[in-house]
Order: C-alpha cells, then sequence, then structure tokens
C-alpha cells in the first residue's frame, strides 16, 4: 500500500525529497491527482501530495503577474483573476470529464506540467510562453529557482520552458509566476456552415492569414467556427471584414454572440465535441494546419469508426478511435507523415497505455539527449519515474 | 574581464587544427592569418577584443557537424558566431577557441504562407526575414534595434527582443523548431512546422542559452500578418512618476499596447538636439505609446489612452496623424542611443529588468548612485515590460571613470535584483554580467543550470567562459550524495 506524504512549507518539500533520495524509494508528484490517467502507468513507493502548499503568493494586475504555491487549484486562481478582468490567455483545458473525472479539478502548476493550451494557443502561446519563474526542488533535494516575476528576462538558462511540459519528472516545483494578460471585452464567433474538412482548414488558414486578429479557428463535422475578441467596435469591424473575405467559400453563415461563444470556446478547449463512449481510445495530434485533413483521411481509410475534430486552424487533432489493445498506435503516428508532428495517447485503459508509447517517440540522438536532461535534474529517477515513457 | 587561462596545448596544435579544419572546409573558409581574422575580434560589446585561435566558416550542416565531433574528439573549444552584434560579449573570441562563423548559412530555405511559417538559415537578418515575406502582408514580430543586422541564429542564442514583445512576445514566443548540432555532431531536430513537440522543451531552452549548448544549423519562425494599422502618442509628463503610473493604468485598464517606452528628460533633450523629433523639451517622462490593429480599433484605443494620461496629469498629448508623423515619433526614440552618444565620448548600456510597479523608486535611487559614482545616466527604456536600459557617460580614456562607470552598472543590476527584478531582460549575460550572476542566483541554482550545460556539452568545450562566474567539472557536478536510509522520516503529515 503506497503511502502519502503531505508538505506543508518549502522546507518540508525538501525533506521529504532528501528522505526519498536517501530511502531509495521514488515518488508519483500530484497536485490533486486530476491528470493521473494521462501518460505512463507508474509504480511509485510514495506519493508527494502537494495539496499542502496552496495559495496565491501575490497577485499585482499592473504587472500582469500572478505567484501562486503549486499546489493552488486552478479554479481559485481563474476566479481571482476574472475579478480583475483579467484571465491565464493560454486557455488550459478541463480534461477531468474527459479523463472519466468532475470537471473544476486540478491545480494551476498542473496545467503547466502538462504545457496543456486551449483554442488560444494560435494567438497567445501555451503554458510554455506564460510560465516566468518557479522554485522547486530537484531530485538531490535542493532548493533551486529559475527565471523572475519579470516580463523580459534572459539571465541563465530559461529552465520554465523546459519545466513546463515535463508532466514533473525534473523537478518538485513549490511555487510559481504566471504571466496574465486582461480578458477580452467582447468575444464573437462567425461559423461557416457545411465545410468539408479541407474547405474549412483552407478557410482557416484564410482567416489566420488576414489581418483581423483571429484567437480560435476550430472545425467540428458541418461547423466551422472563427474566434473574434477584443473592443466592441473592433469586433464588429473584423467580423464584417471577415465575412468578405470568406464569401468565396460559399458556406452558410452565421454569429454566435459573447455568451454563446464562451459556451462554445469552452466546449472545444475541454473537447466535448468529441461524443466519445467511455471506452473509445482519444489521441491528441499537433501537425502542420494544412496537413491536417490528409492524415485523418489516412486514418480514416484504415478505421472508418474514427471521428475526429480540429482546433488550431487545423493544427490540433482531436480523434477517437474504437477501443483496441494496440490504440493503433501504429496507424495513427503512421499517417502523420513526413511533414512533421505528433501524436499523444490521451485516454486509454491503464494496459493499454503500459503497452504502447504515450507520447510520440523521439529519434535515437534526442532521446539520449533528454535522458541526459532528465539525468541532470533528478538523477535517481525519484520523481514521476517513466511517466513520460 | 577574467577569461578562462588559456591551454597551452592546444596553441602548441595551431597549425594541426588548421590543417584539419581545411580539410573539412576547404578555400577560403578557413581564416588564420591575423588580418583576416581582425574583424572577428570582438562583437557589440566593443570594449573587450581578443583574437580567436582560427576561424571557420563552414557552409553545410555536414561541416558543421564534422568540426564540432573533430572539436569533441581533439577536445578544442568553439565559439559560435551568427552576425557578432551581441551587446553582451556573447560571441566575443576566445583565444584558445576556433571561432564558427555561421554567416555563409544565409538562405531563405521555404515560406509557407498557409502555414504561416518560415524555415531559414541561421545566418539570415532578423529584418531579412520581414523583407522576404512583407511583400505578402507578412513580418516576423521580434525586432531588437540590431534588426538589419543581428542574425537569426543569434537572435535564437539570446533571446532577442525589441520594442514590440510586449504585445508580441519575444524570439522564443515566435519559434516553431529549429535544427542543431550537439558537440559530438549529432544533428537533431526540435519542433517543426506545428506546435508544441513533446518530449521536454528543448527548443525552449536552446532559446537564450547563449550559444553554450548547440550550433543552431536551421530556424523555423512563425510569421505574422502585418496589423492594418498603427499609430503611436506622445505623451509628456511634468514627473517620472506621473509617466510610469500612466503605464501602469493603461495596462490595467486592459490595454496592451504594441510598444510603450519612456525616455527621461535628459534622453529626450539629446534625442531632440539629434534629430528634432518634436518632443516636449519641458517633459520630465516622456511615453511613446504605439496602437496597433484595425484602425477603428486603434483610433478607440488611442483615445483611451489619451484620456488615462490626462487623468494622470499629462501636459503633451500628441497623436501621429499619418504615418509619416508616427515614424518621426519613433525616430527619437530609435537614435536615442547615437543621440547620447553625441554628448560624452562613451556609454554603457544596462540592460536590468524590474517590475513596473518599482520603476519610479529604480530611478530615484539610481539618480542617488549617479551623485555617488559622479557620473550622469540617462535613461530609455521599455516602460510597458519593465526592462530598463541606462546609459552611464564617461569616458574609456580616462581609468578611473571607466572604473567607476563599471561600478555604477554593477550597483543599477544589483538595485535591479534587490526589487525584484533580474540582471539582464534582453541583452545576455555574456561576459558583462556573468560575474553578477551569483547576485540573482544561489551556487545550487547555477550548479542546477551548469548540469543542465553538462547534458550538451560535458567538457564545457562550447563558448567556454561565458554566463557562468565559474565553471565546475561535470563529473564533480554529477556526483550525488546519499546518505543510505541514515536520514530519519521528517515531520511531515503522512497518511
Amino acid at each position: 500500500m503506497t503511502s502519502t506524504i503531505k508538505p506543508r512549507s518549502p522546507e518540508e518539500l525538501r525533506q521529504a525529497v532528501e528522505w526519498a533520495l536517501n530511502d531509495g524509494t521514488t515518488l508519483d508528484v500530484r497536485g490533486q491527482g486530476s491528470k493521473i490517467a494521462l501518460g505512463k502507468p507508474m509504480e511509485c513507493g510514495q506519493v508527494l501530495d502537494l495539496s499542502g502548499l496552496s495559495g496565491i503568493v501575490d497577485y499585482a494586475p499592473e504587472e500582469l503577474v500572478v505567484t501562486l504555491r503549486a499546489g493552488t487549484p486552478i479554479s481559485d486562481v481563474e476566479a481571482l483573476l476574472a475579478q480583475r478582468n483579467q484571465m491565464l490567455a493560454f486557455e488550459p483545458p478541463d480534461l477531468g470529464p474527459l479523463l472519466g473525472r468532475e470537471a473544476g479539478q486540478g491545480t494551476l502548476v498542473g496545467a503547466v506540467m502538462g504545457n496543456l493550451a486551449g483554442p488560444r494557443r494560435l494567438s497567445a502561446g501555451a503554458a510554455r510562453d506564460h510560465l516566468l519563474g518557479f522554485s522547486g526542488v530537484n531530485g538531490r533535494g535542493e532548493i533551486f529557482k529559475s527565471g523572475g516575476k519579470v516580463m523580459k528576462n534572459v539571465t541563465g538558462y530559461d529552465l520554465s520552458k523546459l519545466l513546463a511540459g515535463s508532466w514533473g519528472t525534473l523537478a518538485v516545483l513549490d511555487q510559481v509566476s504566471v504571466k496574465v494578460l486582461p480578458a477580452p471585452d467582447q468575444t464573437r464567433t462567425l461559423l461557416l456552415m457545411g465545410l468539408d474538412d479541407a474547405a474549412a482548414v483552407t478557410a482557416m488558414c484564410a482567416a489566420l492569414g488576414s489581418p483581423h486578429d483571429i484567437s480560435g479557428a476550430a472545425h467540428l463535422p458541418g461547423k466551422t467556427a472563427l474566434r473574434i475578441e477584443g473592443v466592441a467596435p473592433s469586433v464588429e469591424a473584423r467580423l464584417r471584414a471577415l465575412r468578405e473575405l470568406l464569401a468565396d467559400s460559399g458556406a452558410r453563415m452565421e454569429e454566435l454572440g459573447t455568451l454563446e461563444s464562451r459556451v462554445f470556446w469552452r466546449e472545444v478547449r475541454d473537447v466535448a465535441p468529441l461524443k466519445a463512449a467511455p471506452d473509445t481510445i482519444v489521441w491528441k495530434i499537433s501537425c502542420p494546419p494544412t496537413e491536417g485533413p490528409a492524415i485523418v483521411a489516412r486514418i480514416k481509410a484504415q478505421r472508418p469508426a474514427a471521428e475526429a475534430f480540429y482546433d488550431w486552424s487545423g493544427g490540433l487533432i482531436w480523434l477517437a478511435l474504437p477501443a483496441s489493445t494496440d490504440a493503433d498506435h501504429t496507424i495513427v503516428r503512421g499517417a502523420i507523415g513526413a511533414k512533421g508532428g505528433h501524436a499523444t495517447l490521451i485516454r486509454a485503459s491503464q494496459q493499454v497505455r503500459a503497452a504502447v508509447p504515450v507520447f510520440q517517440p523521439q529519434p535515437a540522438a534526442l532521446a539520449a539527449l533528454a535522458a541526459r536532461v532528465k539525468e541532470s535534474f533528478d538523477p535517481k529517477r525519484l520523481f514521476n519515474p517513466g511517466r513520460m515513457g | 574581464m577574467q577569461m578562462p587561462p588559456l591551454d597551452p596545448a592546444i596553441l602548441a596544435r595551431r597549425s594541426e587544427i588548421v590543417a584539419a579544419l581545411r580539410a573539412i572546409v576547404p578555400g577560403e573558409g578557413v581564416i588564420d592569418d591575423l588580418e583576416g581574422m581582425r574583424p572577428y575580434e570582438c562583437d557589440a560589446l566593443s570594449a573587450y577584443r581578443q583574437m580567436p585561435l582560427v576561424v571557420v566558416l563552414p557552409e553545410t550542416v555536414s561541416q558543421v557537424s564534422t568540426i564540432l565531433r573533430y572539436c569533441q574528439d581533439n577536445k578544442v573549444k568553439v565559439v559560435p558566431r551568427g552576425a557578432g552584434t551581441s551587446l553582451s560579449g556573447g560571441s566575443m573570441p576566445v583565444g584558445d577557441a576556433i571561432l564558427l562563423g555561421l554567416a555563409k548559412f544565409n538562405r531563405v530555405l521555404e515560406i509557407d504562407y498557409a502555414n504561416r511559417c518560415a524555415r531559414v538559415q541561421p545566418g539570415v537578418t532578423n529584418l531579412g526575414i520581414t523583407k522576404a515575406v512583407e511583400h505578402e502582408g507578412f513580418y516576423y514580430a521580434p525586432d531588437p534595434s540590431s534588426q538589419i543586422a543581428c542574425s537569426i541564429g543569434g537572435n535564437v542564442a539570446e533571446n532577442s527582443g525589441g520594442v514590440h514583445c510586449l504585445k508580441y512576445g519575444l524570439t522564443t514566443n515566435n519559434l516553431l523548431g529549429i535544427e542543431m548540432v550537439l558537440m559530438t555532431g549529432e544533428v537533431v531536430r526540435l519542433g517543426g512546422k506545428h506546435l508544441d513537440s513533446e518530449g521536454y522543451d528543448l527548443l525552449g531552452v536552446m532559446t537564450g542559452s547563449e550559444g553554450l549548448l548547440g550550433v543552431v544549423t536551421e530556424v523555423t519562425v512563425r510569421l505574422l500578418r502585418k496589423p492594418t494599422t498603427a499609430r503611436a502618442v506622445l505623451l509628456g509628463f511634468p514627473t517620472e512618476a506621473g509617466a510610469a503610473d500612466c503605464v501602469a493604468a493603461v495596462i490595467a485598464s486592459g490595454i496592451i499596447p504594441g510598444g510603450m517606452e519612456m525616455m527621461d528628460k535628459d534622453a529626450v533633450k539629446c534625442a531632440e538636439a539629434y534629430v528634432g523629433a518634436g518632443y516636449p523639451l519641458d517633459a520630465e517622462g516622456l511615453l511613446i505609446v504605439e496602437l496597433d490593429g484595425p484602425p477603428v480599433e486603434v483610433d478607440y484605443l488611442v483615445e483611451r489612452v489619451a484620456e488615462i494620461a490626462r487623468g494622470r496629469g499629462a501636459t503633451t498629448v500628441r497623436v501621429s496623424n499619418d504615418e509619416q508623423e508616427r515614424v518621426l515619433f519613433w525616430a527619437g526614440r530609435k537614435a536615442a542611443f547615437p543621440a547620447v552618444g553625441q554628448i560624452t565620448p562613451d556609454y554603457m548600456c544596462l540592460d536590468g529588468s524590474v517590475p513596473r510597479g518599482r520603476l519610479v523608486e529604480v530611478l530615484a535611487e539610481m539618480r542617488e548612485m549617479s551623485k555617488k559614482h559622479r557620473l550622469r545616466v540617462v535613461n530609455v527604456f521599455h516602460a510597458g515590460d519593465g526592462n530598463l536600459h541606462p546609459l552611464i557617460l564617461f569616458d574609456a580614456n580616462d581609468a578611473d571613470e571607466l572604473h567607476r562607470a563599471e561600478e555604477f552598472g554593477a550597483d543599477i543590476l544589483r538595485l535591479c535584483v534587490r526589487v525584484g527584478g533580474v540582471l539582464t531582460g534582453e541583452h545576455g549575460v555574456g561576459i558583462e554580467k556573468r560575474d553578477l550572476m551569483g547576485v540573482q542566483f544561489t551556487e545550487i541554482d547555477l550548479d542546477q543550470q551548469m548540469r543542465l550545460k553538462c547534458a550538451f556539452d560535458p567538457d564545457h568545450l562550447l563558448n567556454p567562459g561565458k554566463v557562468f562566474p565559474q565553471l565546475r567539472r561535470c563529473a564533480e557536478l554529477g556526483r550525488v550524495v546519499v546518505h543510505h536510509n541514515k536520514l530519519p522520516f521528517p515531520n511531515i503529515p503522512r497518511f
């Protein structure tokens, strides 16, 4: 039976790691465990629970920075920012329902550790682009820091980038500073009805190549959505211009107002349009936007039951496949082709995730380099061993 | 500036090393005569000069790979160089190291408008990318002031910024992928035309690594569509505090301008005398705020910014009415450094970043320091993101003034760290701020960074003497002390 350690201070966090190092055990590092079903299954000696290190340390809206402890629930952060009309611009998805849990769980640091990002990834970047600095404990039981609380900082290596997307395998964070941005006054959506995948991606790429500042571009079966945000007069003018630009697509156009748009894009963000039964396999594919439809077509040619929708102008494919023992990983990764991209197995049973590479396998030189990077932070492999495969 | 001691064994083998390089890069690609190497003896931090062991200018990735593998096998140090515009000595040569210049990698390889990206070689200039795509209405957003000369490979190494990064991000936010060569000669690709590659974000950590981790041989950048319009607002305030308050108020109101620059009274005076931009000479603090986007949005935001400024006591509020006037508003700011150069034999440009809320206090304290060190300081900075560029005026021919200027500069950077800021916002550590790293970082922080360096370059061959005040051997850094089962379980809640 695995027991749980719950430190209450940075020093206790350090002691817990030091103890694990000396005891020769391993640590399953969690905030709330909301994404524990994502990644390779692990067997760890101990759970290191960060929920005792929670709370906002500092929030100065005019600085566009919030500093918080690693266990702080993301819902607390979002509520705090909303009071001052600000937001996490990378729009972190709530994958809870997709992973068979309740909505609204998880910590901000958990989202950062997965380098998650929603539809606004296109214009605002991912979690990696918003982590300004952190402090934490490395696998030697040492407290260290990197980055800072300022927007512009090139002092030393940008370890924040490395930690974002590391799934807790490099260091245990105690505190982070994250960049925030003003929330838009208005959000409207232009819907193009009835386009097929290829025509939809062409329309989305044209929209993104226009000066109309698109902050979301998704294609659901039969419905292509373009989001425009900002101050009222600007939103109005850009919507009009966008309609003209896309008149040639031949699609019937509709519009969503601010409230409807918020609901719609939240659903896209949280992968709700993939109406997949709980036992279906879910993949996330990142690719050059114009390659999206061809990749989906190649997969459907072999798995006609596949369902998909696109975000990021076609550059993000959410794909559902019928349950199988190997998640059809060779078909999915084989479909990506030479133009580049990667596929992540987001939802599958523990047995399938244990058997299949969850993250895109890397070429040998890169994999060896990544292993050396891991060793430079966590030489005894204490943190989330094997989570990234 | 103390550099690592030269290795006499390498110096003794110079002709053998030159011959080996000639076997890899034929003809004029290897430069070993003093006159030929002279242009490479410094970068834009020209106070420090050093001849390299030999200069090599490869033309292909395979040549870069063979050179690095040769250097790894023979334990020869390597200093990579783009256009040599580093302001922190990032590409300053080292006497027992070959200088690896990437200038011949100067081709735009592919422009993909549909996917809004361009694949270029690292020697292409920053502005060269925009020039290659602007006829289609696109541009590459980061715009360091050296953009006409600096190379994109150097921008990756330094994570370069510019006036517009408040809204559009730094280099790191505008890269999609790179190809790089490791010291072993292995060629790896990170990212591509897609977003967020899996595994550790090595692209992110390469960006701003100052040439210490690998040699970049190809870069894929994100292209943006040019905004339809841009207008600039000139705001003069009777106090610096008024100007700083206005910056905070604009951002707190939810507006992120394309650029938001501040100049103090002396900087305004110099710039005005130099280019005649029409700046108000009575202002203690001058802001230039640029808004970009669709015309209707820009007009709306210009009004709001003007209103906020008036509410904060602005005595001058002028809005550019056409492109010519907008360019004129910027002309003074862009010429501020050379303008200051007119009134002093030499100046030292610093680059600390501070939280915006501490600007006024930092400026006031800088004035006190100015009295103490008996040197003038002029301030021009990216107010929107708290990135300061204080210019210390001095005469390098006066040894005492040079010494006082260095002391003054170090005091300013210590001040930046003390108020919660950092040593460098966009110029890099290089050799210039190397010995101050201990002000911002603990020994543990620096050891962790050096361990990362060891993962890429275990023999410390790439760009030695830069960034880290003291290099420790990787074998020593890699040791793990474990007291097996000798520590009691700490008093932490457990269940």
